[in-house]
């Protein structure tokens, strides 16, 4: 079986936000990135759903050089190589030119199976996978927690049988065929890390680069980003360990009276 | 007009419908809602008493399961005929499944998660968290309308909905291509019945990722104990295995409104605040001064956990 994953490069969770003087995006010099975790899922179950059905995994991203952090690192857990649509104009770009540009660069290649995390953790859209599976004209499911491959008879494209999460701990069961585009809830399986011996095979890797198609259409503009505001007055305990804590107890059994 | 779509599921409204409504009503513009299914029921009639222009129902045995193949096709004939200047839904997973492919295949903007309205009219802008919800963007559609607009749960109040007469109903009639639907969804069900329901707790003390390790988690038990609490957790712990998916707060676990949430160690990604900023005091002890999490609480200290959670514990213990 033939598999993409979609990978994105994101700043860390520990980044504190620092804004351009513009005020439409962030300051990309201060950040330092890494590979959004809803990915980091559906890398791992297409390395596993190779594990136990053979193919390949490609590993394929849109965005600037840096994302090549991202891509080497999804190599060394075992993709085999990997598709880089690159621009310098992709770091900000919304849900549509990503699916776009991914879409350009993944038609070819006739994938039996596209995974995608479900969101990112930067922008946050939760369309990129869906519009890009309209893009590639082939169907798609959403916040997948297992994916079982029914094979083909001699060499017929195979069906698909997943579980999807819907809300407030309820599933479902779907059946579709291949080929098809799946979003990948986080906690779908352990993630596996990088070997020494990984990494080595990395490097000798191909990533193939693509170049943007030109004139593609963003759906929407960042007018300004800002600190969100508070939607209710927190009272900040200040103090050591020992007194902000006894100062909670009193407010909590005086002042709230929650215990 | 603003097309807002309802969400039900086997004659029962879904409530972030209302909420959706409650954002459309911000636009200041007529309202047209729209509700899909196999036979609706009583749903139409109750959004009929709701204060929008016309209520439409799209009844047809491809809808009676959902499928995103399904509803994609009888939106895109409803709005190719209706004309209307925002789509709204609220943006629940369902939403979430089929959304981007109705805007996509019609080439218009979608707006996902927007937590607030800014303006009125066409040229009305939207807010929606990003990166985590560390900050907030203001978004604008780029392009020609409709434009698709998906609300976060939670943020739009369904008692602000401002009620009128009784709207007219009317059915339209879904072009769907059954030979076209590509999934085969069976009837949804739950896992093992929960054994807790955190829903009935009067006080909470929720662990995230600043636990750091299964181990750790004992540490908030101990203070559960002192305040008569059960324990729960954000969905990385639960990933992790580290406790039961069943003590799991947040859109894919359960919503909780005690009396106290004590949250430690939680960033408080929008993904967890749904199922739980409606207790009615909320502590955080977090590392982070920036976290999210410190945007709903009442009481918050910035510090390490494993020095302030022992001495909080012991201080409460005194009682």
């Amino acid at each position: 079986m033939k598999i993409a994953v979609c990978i994105k490069q994101v700043p860390t969770r520990e980044w504190q936000p620092r804004l351009r003087d513009d005020k439409a995006w962030i300051r990309e010099q201060d950040v330092s990135y890494e590979m959004n975790e809803p990915d980091a899922y559906a890398l791992e179950e297409a390395l596993r759903l190779r594990e136990k059905h053979g193919g390949e995994v490609v590993v394929c991203s849109a965005g600037p050089a840096r994302v090549q952090q991202v891509i080497r690192e999804a190599l060394a857990r075992g993709a085999d190589r990997a598709l880089h649509v690159e621009d310098d104009g992709l770091g900000a770009a919304d849900a549509f030119v990503i699916a776009d540009a991914l879409a350009a660069a993944m038609a070819d290649e006739q994938f039996d199976l596209v995974l995608t995390g479900l969101q990112s953790d930067d922008q946050g859209h939760a369309q990129t996978g869906v519009v890009l599976a309209e893009r590639l004209g082939i169907p798609h499911s959403t916040i997948i927690m297992e994916v079982q491959v029914e094979e083909g008879a001699a060499g017929g494209a195979g069906r698909l049988r997943l579980k999807r999460e819907l809300e407030g701990g309820w599933f479902q069961w779907i059946g579709m065929p291949l080929p098809a585009l799946l979003t990948i809830q986080s906690g779908i399986n352990q993630l596996r890390y990088a070997t020494l011996k990984g990494i080595m095979a990395a490097k000798k890797k191909e990533i193939r680069k693509v170049a943007l198609p030109a004139g593609l259409q963003p759906a929407q503009q960042i007018v300004a980003l800002s600190m969100p505001t508070r939607s209710k007055q927190t009272q900040m305990i200040a103090g050591s360990a020992a007194e902000a804590a006894k100062e909670l107890a009193r407010r909590l059994r005086e002042e709230a009276r929650a215990l | 007009v603003i097309l807002v779509v309802a969400e039900q599921r086997e004659g029962k409204l879904n409530r972030a419908s209302w909420e959706a409504i409650a954002a459309a009503q911000a636009l200041a513009m007529p309202i047209a809602v729209v509700v899909l299914g196999g036979s609706v029921g009583g749903v139409a009639d109750e959004l009929a008493a709701s204060g929008v222009a016309e209520v439409l129902v799209g009844e047809h045995q491809a809808l009676a399961v959902y499928t995103p193949d399904a509803y994609t096709m009888a939106l895109r004939g409803i709005v190719d005929t209706l004309k209307p200047s925002f789509v709204l839904f609220a943006h629940t997973y369902q939403t979430r499944d089929f959304a981007p492919m109705l805007a996509a295949r019609l080439r218009r903007s979608l707006i996902t998660d927007v937590t607030g309205v800014n303006g009125s009219g066409a040229g009305a802008t939207f807010t929606r968290p990003m990166f985590q919800g560390k900050l907030a963007a203001e978004v604008k559609p780029v392009g020609e309308a409709p434009y698709f607009i998906s609300v976060q749960i939670g943020s739009f109040r369904a008692d602000a909905v401002q009620r009128g007469g009784k709207a007219p109903v009317r059915k339209v009639d879904p072009q769907i291509d059954p030979a076209a639907i590509r999934q085969a969804p069976d009837a949804p069900f739950q896992e093992a019945r929960q054994a807790v329901d955190l829903g009935q707790a009067e006080r909470i003390v929720a662990v995230g990722r600043g636990i750091r390790s299964q181990e750790n988690i004992a540490i908030a038990e101990k203070l559960a104990r002192a305040i008569g609490a059960e324990v729960a957790a954000s969905r990385p712990i639960c990933d992790n295995g580290w406790l039961p998916m069943e003590r799991q707060i947040g859109s894919s676990g359960q919503t909780v409104a005690p009396k106290l949430y004590v949250a430690l160690g939680i960033s408080g990604a929008i993904q967890h605040l749904v199922g739980m900023k409606g207790a009615r005091t909320i502590v955080a002890i977090n590392k982070d001064a920036d976290a999210p999490i410190f945007e709903v609480a009442d009481y918050g200290i910035v510090g390490d956990l494993f020095e302030i959670v022992p001495a909080l514990t012991s201080e409460l213990e005194k009682s």
